[in-house]
């Protein structure tokens, strides 16, 4: 185990996937001089050749990534901040999630585009959303969101060598955040969540930018006497309903943790798939704690009020835990 | 750019097959459309079948094509079987893409056929990223991009024509100017020539005659030596006339009319691409009526063999859909 810093575990994936296997090439705005450190080094380690500094054209890149996997390349492309997805939604939408199925399963596309999201830093609107329920509905992608450097290093592997393709959302200002991760070659499964902590009270799941504050609230929660067992979802496609329903199974009352918007959120997803399947386990209605249904404006406190916190998560738990309250 | 070079009586007669059997193709699907036949709906190209004749005889497997909703021309130049393409739109399992694509989506891998795309202007960046496989690969093959007049308003030519222009991809753009985007005559949406957007990027230009099969094959000769030696994009306007509706239904649908019958009768009788060659090939004294008419019945058949076969086919399973969705493996 070494002490690796976030975006140096993701750094470290995609060397590596660009060493194992000659056929990844990385692209992207400024991926040389890379803003969040993700993509840095890789132009002086692998040449101007597979590290492709790209022009400012988000739709004509995302179209790209089908067109180089279709083609025989594993292109990753980094799009810099989330939002930017928006501006190159047909290129996912329309092609990279639906090629293979209109041409009946003809070809593999092993694309990946990496995307830092998320809000809490004052980037203001346009520079902190958290998309990937929306990209939920989508059907022919994979997400995968990372709350850790392990698993963002293990889930990136597993993205790059997936003959699928993979948006990877990487929770943005959490780059300097220290995890430990395992020396050797290992890949972290997508599709697999993570049961993270042991507790019969109450059961949070949570994923991705949010799971600090959850790992945070079930402290909290301990502390004054209510034990959490703690979900991190880690892919959100395929979802891994069979852990997320258990650990919610074994408590009966579930707290969902996510930073989208709350309409049509990637919480009201699992909430959904936890009251359909176990339903009859629940001991108290499912509460979901996300980001409120507005744009994310600049004023940080203004900001913070919309977003997720510890309070809320704990407020959200004791809400729906036996006594309705804390224990005495 | 130009290379002085004409096609061959062989390789003129081959043309007017591709021609012939793209003409059948699609009026064997009018009449289908009209009889009610097909599940979904078709844009034909009749009257354009020079452009998909002349570019892709230059082509090989290795090469790639990116097409557009009016697609069927394109993929049976390049290669694609007829039999496929008739059972696919059909929606059969044993058409190019098992019934999951149809008309605006026929594609067919294997012979560097990477789909129509029901999106316009969406096959560009789809290409640019297949001509970027090409240089990567760097072996001189190269990737075409057929596209509409209509497409050309979107932003991502220009997006495009920088990223191939910038890094020397061996990508070849075919405007194919038919003089309309649906119902809108072209100069009504469109400013000035569509070209000159990439004299912009320093792409080399041509403008062909897209009605004459010669011609474009002669353009297209040029524009394929010049890519495939390493010297970065092309850009080919070819200036041709959409002869059917826009899409077959458009009489149902459509009330105000945007051109005049006589216009497209006109049209019709003077620029018909196959005739012109007919014409041209017995004028010169290199083919006789016999052997166009040979050429014309092999093509009926090999399309009436597709229909049979499309007709024999099987729906796909109910739950493939699910199935063609994802590989579910890794490398
Ligand atoms: C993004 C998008 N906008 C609009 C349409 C509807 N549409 C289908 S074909 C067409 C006209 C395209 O014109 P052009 O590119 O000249 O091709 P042509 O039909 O003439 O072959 C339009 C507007 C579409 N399919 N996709
Ligand atoms: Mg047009």
């Amino acid at each position: 185990m070494a002490r690796t810093r976030f975006i140096q575990a993701i750094n470290d994936a995609i060397r590596e996937e660009m060493e194992r296997d000659e056929k990844v090439f990385v692209f992207g705005e400024d991926v040389e001089a890379s803003i969040f450190g993700d993509t840095a080094g890789l132009a002086e380690r692998f040449g101007k050749r597979r590290v492709r500094n790209t022009p400012i054209s988000e739709n004509t890149l995302t179209g790209m990534t089908v067109g180089a996997a279709a083609c025989g390349y594993r292109p990753v492309l980094h799009i810099m901040f989330a939002n930017f997805l928006f501006t190159g939604m047909d290129g996912v939408a329309n092609q990279l999630a639906k090629a293979r199925l209109m041409s009946g399963g003809q070809i593999e596309l092993p694309a990946t585009i990496i995307a830092s999201y998320g809000g809490g830093r004052a980037n203001a609107a346009q520079h902190s959303d958290t998309p990937y329920s929306a990209f939920m509905n989508l059907g022919g992608v994979h997400l995968v969101v990372p709350s850790n450097p392990a698993d963002a290093k293990g889930l990136l592997k597993s993205a790059i060598r997936s003959n699928d393709p993979v948006l990877f959302f990487e929770p943005g200002g959490r780059g300097g955040e220290m995890g430990d991760v395992p020396d050797e070659e290992y890949l972290t499964p997508i599709g697999k969540a993570a049961v993270v902590r042991q507790g019969g009270d109450l059961t949070l799941i949570s994923m991705g930018s949010t799971m600090r504050m959850t790992i945070q609230a079930a402290d909290q929660l301990a502390e004054q006497g209510l034990e959490c067992e703690v979900v991190d979802v880690r892919t959100l496609a395929p979802l891994d309903e069979e852990t997320i329903c258990a650990a919610a199974e074994r408590t009966g009352r579930v707290v969902i943790v996510d930073e989208s918007r709350e309409r049509a959120s990637a919480a009201s997803h699992i909430a959904a798939v936890v009251a359909e399947k176990s339903f009859g386990h629940m001991k108290a209605p499912i509460r979901r704690v996300t980001a409120r249904n507005a744009g994310l404006p600049l004023a940080p406190a203004s900001e913070q009020y919309l977003l997720p916190n510890v309070d809320k998560i704990v407020a959200a738990a004791v809400e729906i835990s036996e006594n309705g309250r804390l224990p005495a | 750019m130009s290379k002085n070079l004409s096609p061959d009586v062989s390789e003129c007669l081959e043309l007017l097959k591709t021609m012939y059997v793209i003409r059948y193709a699609e009026e064997q699907l009018g009449d289908d459309f009209a009889a009610g036949k097909l599940p979904g709906g078709v844009h034909l190209s009749i009257g354009q079948e020079a452009v998909s004749a002349g570019i892709c005889a230059h082509l090989t497997d290795r090469d790639k094509v990116s097409s557009t909703h009016r697609g069927h021309g394109h993929f049976l130049a390049k290669g694609g079987e007829p039999k496929h393409l008739i059972a696919e739109i059909y929606g059969k399992e044993e058409g190019c893409c098992r019934g999951m694509g149809g008309s605006l989506h026929v594609a067919d891998y294997s012979k560097g056929i990477i789909g129509a795309n029901g999106i316009v202007g969406a096959g560009i960046p789809v290409a640019t990223g297949a001509a970027l496989a090409n240089h990567l690969d760097d072996d001189g093959s190269m990737t075409v991009v057929f596209f509409g007049d209509g497409a050309s308003n979107q932003g991502v030519l220009q997006e495009s024509m920088n990223f191939a222009a910038l890094w020397k991809l061996p990508l070849l753009y075919v405007c194919e100017n038919n003089q309309f985007g649906q119902f809108s005559p072209t100069a009504t949406v469109t400013a000035g020539v569509i070209s000159d957007r990439a004299k912009a990027f320093d792409i080399p230009v041509e403008v062909v005659d897209g009605n004459d099969v010669r011609a474009v094959w002669q353009t297209m000769a040029g524009a394929a030596d010049h890519i495939r030696s390493g010297k970065g994009p092309v850009f080919i306007e070819a200036h041709t006339y959409r002869i059917r509706n826009h899409f077959e239904r458009e009489h149902l649908v459509i009330k105000t009319p945007y051109r005049t019958e006589e216009e497209v009768e006109k049209m019709r009788r003077e620029r018909d691409p196959i005739e012109m060659l007919q014409e041209w090939l017995k004028d010169e004294n290199l083919a006789d009526e016999a052997t166009c008419q040979a050429i014309d019945k092999d093509a009926k058949t090999l399309v009436d063999e597709a229909v049979a076969f499309g007709d024999a086919g099987t729906p796909p399973p109910l739950d493939v859909g699910e199935k063609y969705q994802f590989v579910g493996t890794s490398s």
